[in-house]
């Protein structure tokens, strides 16, 4: 049997996946270290020729460089870890058996089918707006004080907005584990007199460990590159407040018009998210393995 | 006991309408508002008289239909695509696993961790010279190889759900790979592939960096058609409102519709 | 049902591949203002008579500039017809990457443009786009509450009069602020006004060797005076509002001093949204130590890239679009008040002239707004509100960040000014100005 598996000739059918993706890893890919080496404004035809790596050390004593990537690290980190918490508090509840479940769940998971420019349009004009704002509205029916949230709090505005997106995803994958979960251990549990919280402490997050370890892995790769959701509200501001590392590559490359630096600034966030990929699967990855 | 219960599920009741309700408030408000006319898009409130105004504007300004038919088929196409791509791999990947097969597959997943904004011009230069600049071949293509990645993995943790006994009995009948392919792994793992596309769908359908991008006037899809209603002059509340309904209700009520077929299949192979 | 047909129609060509055959089908690229929404709407007129068809890209503002960008340094022919502005014009002029339009026949009548426009959008003498409408800058006060106060603005105030102006007419307790100006950072909305105010304080973006000015006795005067004037006397959440912001604010009798662009004027004027259509008094820009360089010049204008197959065509567009006859057509559709500003000499009709009472300042405005003589001192560069180079662009709007961090508090006039400078100086390094 094991030598006929191995007959199996796998080329064939590896091959389109593997070579596509190669094409589209490697060719932009090569394109964009060959442009961070030269001086390339896309707006001015007479920059020209090979830049060495200037480009690379204009960037790297840039302080702006450093603030962005501590900004996409913040972003990212605690949308992980409100979706990650509101994703397990959902999957809990809506384990649970009440009036009108299903509805409620389809209400909960809606944000994820929404549009990021268009989630961020709607949250700044309709809801966030220091003046015509639901939210102002309220704090004012409410006698307090009105917040002008992306000039007061603009990272936390931003973090707001994207868990509102990510914690569907989160909680649709954790509902799904807990459907999973052994009853009888649970009611075994019970009856040996754990209290709610030991419960879930032991036996429930145990058993959605994995699914975590998903969740944070697939998020990771679309929170690294958030962009539209900064671009509608706070352009990177005030100040580098809110500028990550996209929206930093972004300026460079579409309102300096400057290809070399962007390139570099590329080359220097495809390193970050190598770096994040190799942290995530040296501490996700044995969760991952079947058996 | 059933006292306890019952008030364990009242609690759980409360709470869950109450995250329910907050969690969607903003669509709900989005929707209330494309109802509304400009002047009372800028008041909150829910007592006004309701009008059609801000989809009439929007519908005079913008072809609606052509932005979602373009839409539909760009994502319905490049989840074809990707699926007929990412079938055999996945199969290979999760059947005849080799010493290479899960750096493979992280390495693929690494792929999308590249910044669009970083490689924008390469694209461009590339697309220009293929001559898919604003067609749809070239977003389906464009869709199509930013999805792989997921699409692969979510398959190949199907497969591995496969008990391997029902493959073998194929193979010793002397199977080959399509024969194998359909009628015995495309039929047991039909849930895991359904819900594999709806993914894939929903990640085509928001897209917007690409779409926006490089498209002008015929290949552009929804997202798109959102770009002209974002932030102009004077008051643009509700026309927003209206142009934001009419991009994200088709593929809501798709989630919505198929959210049972979705759910089974975004377990990742993270749940046995 | 006109609609239902030509979604119909684009159906059948998708499934049946069928391309339908057409005079000329030329796509136009354009930015979702009022103007440019008017324009779309009518046409259809141009469409009738010359019997080709327009597909429209609307897009907002940055958008558009980074799609239209884009597609034209890297010559990828989306377009045949782009919606650019002043800034843009000679650079990508200069570049050859515009069709030339000193041809449009004499019917167009060029003489009939002010010259200050027709040189903006011209390179080495040569026109490269045509102007739809085109702004200077000034200041509009609300007259009620100027008489209320028992204040007098003069015909050309000065940035230390307006203050003083502000400081008496600001009750917070009313949402009344004496004074709205742009806090949004980017190169077109907070650098606009804020470049105008360095240049009255005598500063300058660069001296003759193309080194970065930021951190002169000018600018710090001039970026202090406008951080602390607009926390004392400004409205909240300033970093947040442009030029659409503002309008709304003024437009809501919430404002005493605005100083923004003269097309602004012009929707002030608008029963519909503005409830102080008769209380809007105008001036000139503000001056300080001098008075050179206290208003823009900004234009929106069509122009035809040079990828284009089908010039003839979109010329025929872009003439009819900034033509006379389309001022008229707009006069008679949407009332004289709405032309398109500050193009035409025969736009400014008597007739216009009184029924718009801010029609001569904006000419005059416009007339004076001279590009070549930016600023007081010498420089190498021209542009008043911005400098007209390609990496401008990038300079100005990581100078504005800066500044509307500093705006909301997050560092001190001196730090972001300094933070500005580092960067203008690294990307004048690398374009090769700085040796």
């Amino acid at each position: 049997m094991a030598t006929r598996s191995r007959d199996m000739r796998t080329g064939p059918l590896l091959a389109p996946a593997v070579g596509l993706l190669l094409f589209w890893m490697i060719v932009p890919l090569a394109l964009t270290l060959w442009f961070s080496f030269q001086r390339y404004n896309l707006q001015n035809p007479l920059v020209t020729g090979f830049a060495g790596i200037t480009n690379y050390k204009l960037l790297l004593s840039n302080a702006r460089l450093w603030v962005s990537i501590l900004n996409t690290l913040v972003l990212v980190g605690s949308v992980l870890v409100i979706t990650v918490i509101s994703g397990v508090f959902f999957a809990v509840i809506f384990d649970q058996d009440f009036w009108g479940r299903n509805v409620a769940r389809l209400l909960v998971t809606a944000p994820f089918f929404i549009m990021p420019t268009v989630s961020a349009l709607i949250w700044k004009n309709l809801l966030m707006h220091p003046v015509n704002g639901f939210f102002s509205y309220v704090s004012r029916w409410l006698g307090l004080p009105v917040v002008d949230w992306f000039v007061q709090v603009p990272m936390f505005s931003i973090i707001m907005i994207v868990s509102w997106q990510w914690v569907p995803f989160a909680t649709l994958i954790l509902v799904t584990a807990m459907q999973s979960l052994d009853r009888e251990q649970l009611e075994a549990a019970r009856m040996d007199g754990a209290k709610g919280f030991s419960m879930f402490w032991n036996i429930t997050l145990p058993h959605l460990q994995r699914s975590i370890s998903v969740v944070v892995m697939i998020e990771c790769i679309f929170l690294l590159s958030v962009f539209a959701e900064i671009l509608v509200t706070t352009s990177g501001g005030p100040g580098l407040a809110t500028t990550n590392l996209s929206y930093f590559i972004y300026m460079r490359a579409l309102l300096q018009w400057d290809v070399g630096g962007a390139s570099a600034a590329g080359v220097i966030a495809i390193v970050l998210a190598n770096i994040v990929a190799a942290f995530l699967i040296r501490t996700f990855a044995k969760n991952l393995e079947r058996e | 006991m059933t006292m306890r219960r019952s008030r364990t599920s009242l609690i759980a009741g409360i709470i869950g309408w109450v995250s329910a309700i907050a969690m969607f408030f903003p669509i709900f408000w989005m929707v209330v508002t494309s109802f509304k006319s400009e002047i009372d898009a800028v008041v909150p409130s829910i007592l006004f008289k309701p009008t059609l105004q801000g989809y009439v504007e929007v519908n005079s300004r913008a072809d609606y239909v052509s932005f979602a038919l373009n839409s539909v088929v760009e994502s319905i196409g490049s989840t074809l695509l990707a699926l007929a791509i990412g079938l055999p791999a996945a199969y290979a990947c999760a059947f005849y696993p080799g010493k290479r097969t899960k750096d493979l597959l992280l390495w693929m997943l690494s792929t999308k961790m590249m910044p669009a904004v970083g490689v924008l011009v390469p694209i461009y230069l590339l697309f220009r010279d293929a001559g898919l600049l604003d067609t749809r071949l070239g977003i389906v293509f464009l869709f199509t190889l930013s999805n792989l990645p997921i699409v692969i993995w979510m398959l190949y943790s199907f497969f591995k759900d496969v008990p391997t006994p029902i493959l073998e009995a194929g193979r010793m009948d002397g199977a080959r790979f399509w024969t194998q392919m359909r009628y015995i792994l495309i039929p047991i793992s039909m849930p895991g592939i359904a819900s594999t596309a709806l993914l894939s769908i929903i990640l085509c359908w928001n897209e917007a960096f690409w779409s926006l991008n490089l498209t002008a006037s015929r290949a552009g899809p929804l997202s798109a058609f959102i770009a002209s209603f974002s932030s102009p002059e004077g008051l643009f509340w509700a026309k927003l409102s209206a142009a934001s309904t009419l991009a994200v209700a088709p593929i809501l009520v798709m989630g919505w519709v198929t959210q049972r077929q979705l759910v089974r299949g975004l377990t990742f192979g993270a749940v046995k | 049902m006109g609609k239902l047909k030509t979604s119909l129609l684009s159906l059948s060509a998708v499934i049946f591949g069928a391309h339908l055959a057409q005079a000329e089908t030329l796509t136009i690229a354009t930015v979702n203002n009022d103007d440019m929404i008017v324009m779309q709407k009518l046409s259809g007129e141009w469409e009738k008579s010359s019997g080709n068809k327009l597909n429209w890209v609307v897009l907002e503002e940055n958008v558009l500039r980074q799609r239209v960008t884009t597609d034209i340094a890297t010559k990828g022919g989306q377009f045949d017809i782009v919606t650019i502005g002043a800034l843009e014009t000679p650079i990508w002029g200069k570049s050859g990457w515009l069709t030339q339009l000193d041809d449009l026949g004499d019917d167009y009548d060029y003489a009939d443009l002010f010259p200050s426009v027709r040189s903006g959008l011209s390179a080495d003498g040569k026109l490269f786009a045509v102007p739809f409408y085109a702004e200077s800058s000034f200041t509009m006060y609300n007259t009620e509450l100027f008489e209320k106060a028992g204040l007098t603005m003069p015909e050309e105030p000065t940035w230390s009069q307006i203050a003083g102006f502000a400081e008496k007419l600001t009750d917070k307790s009313k949402e009344q602020y004496g004074i709205c100006l742009r806090g949004k950072p980017g190169w077109g909305e907070n650098m606009a006004l804020i470049t105008l105010m360095a240049n009255v304080w005598g500063g300058t973006w660069f001296d003759m060797k193309w080194q970065p000015q930021l951190m002169s006795e000018p600018w710090k005067k001039a970026v202090n005076f406008y951080v602390d004037t607009m926390n004392k006397y400004g409205p909240p959440g300033a970093t947040a509002n442009g030029f659409n912001e503002n309008q709304a604010l003024f437009a809501a009798g919430h404002c005493g001093i605005w100083v923004d662009a003269t097309s602004a004027a012009g929707r002030l004027y608008n029963k519909d949204t503005s409830k102080v259509v008769d209380k809007v008094g105008y001036a000139k820009g503000p001056g300080e130590v001098t008075s050179v360089g206290n208003g823009w010049f900004w234009a929106w204008a069509l122009a035809i890239p040079v990828t284009t197959t089908k010039a003839e065509a979109a010329k025929s567009f872009v003439k009819w679009a900034t033509s006379k006859d389309y001022v008229t057509l707009v006069a008679k559709t949407n009332g004289v008040v709405t032309s398109p500003p500050g193009t035409r000499k025969s736009t400014y009709t008597e007739a216009y002239l009184k029924d718009a009472p801010f029609a001569a300042m904006t000419q005059k405005a416009i007339e004076s707004a001279d590009p070549s003589k930016p600023t007081r001192d010498p420089v190498p560069y021209t542009g008043i509100s911005y400098v007209i180079i390609p990496e401008y662009q990038g300079i100005g709007t990581t100078t504005g960040q800066a500044i509307a961090g500093a705006l909301a508090g997050q560092t001190s006039v001196d730090e972001a000014l300094q933070s500005a400078q580092d960067n203008a100086v690294e990307a004048m390094t690398q374009a090769g100005y700085i040796q």
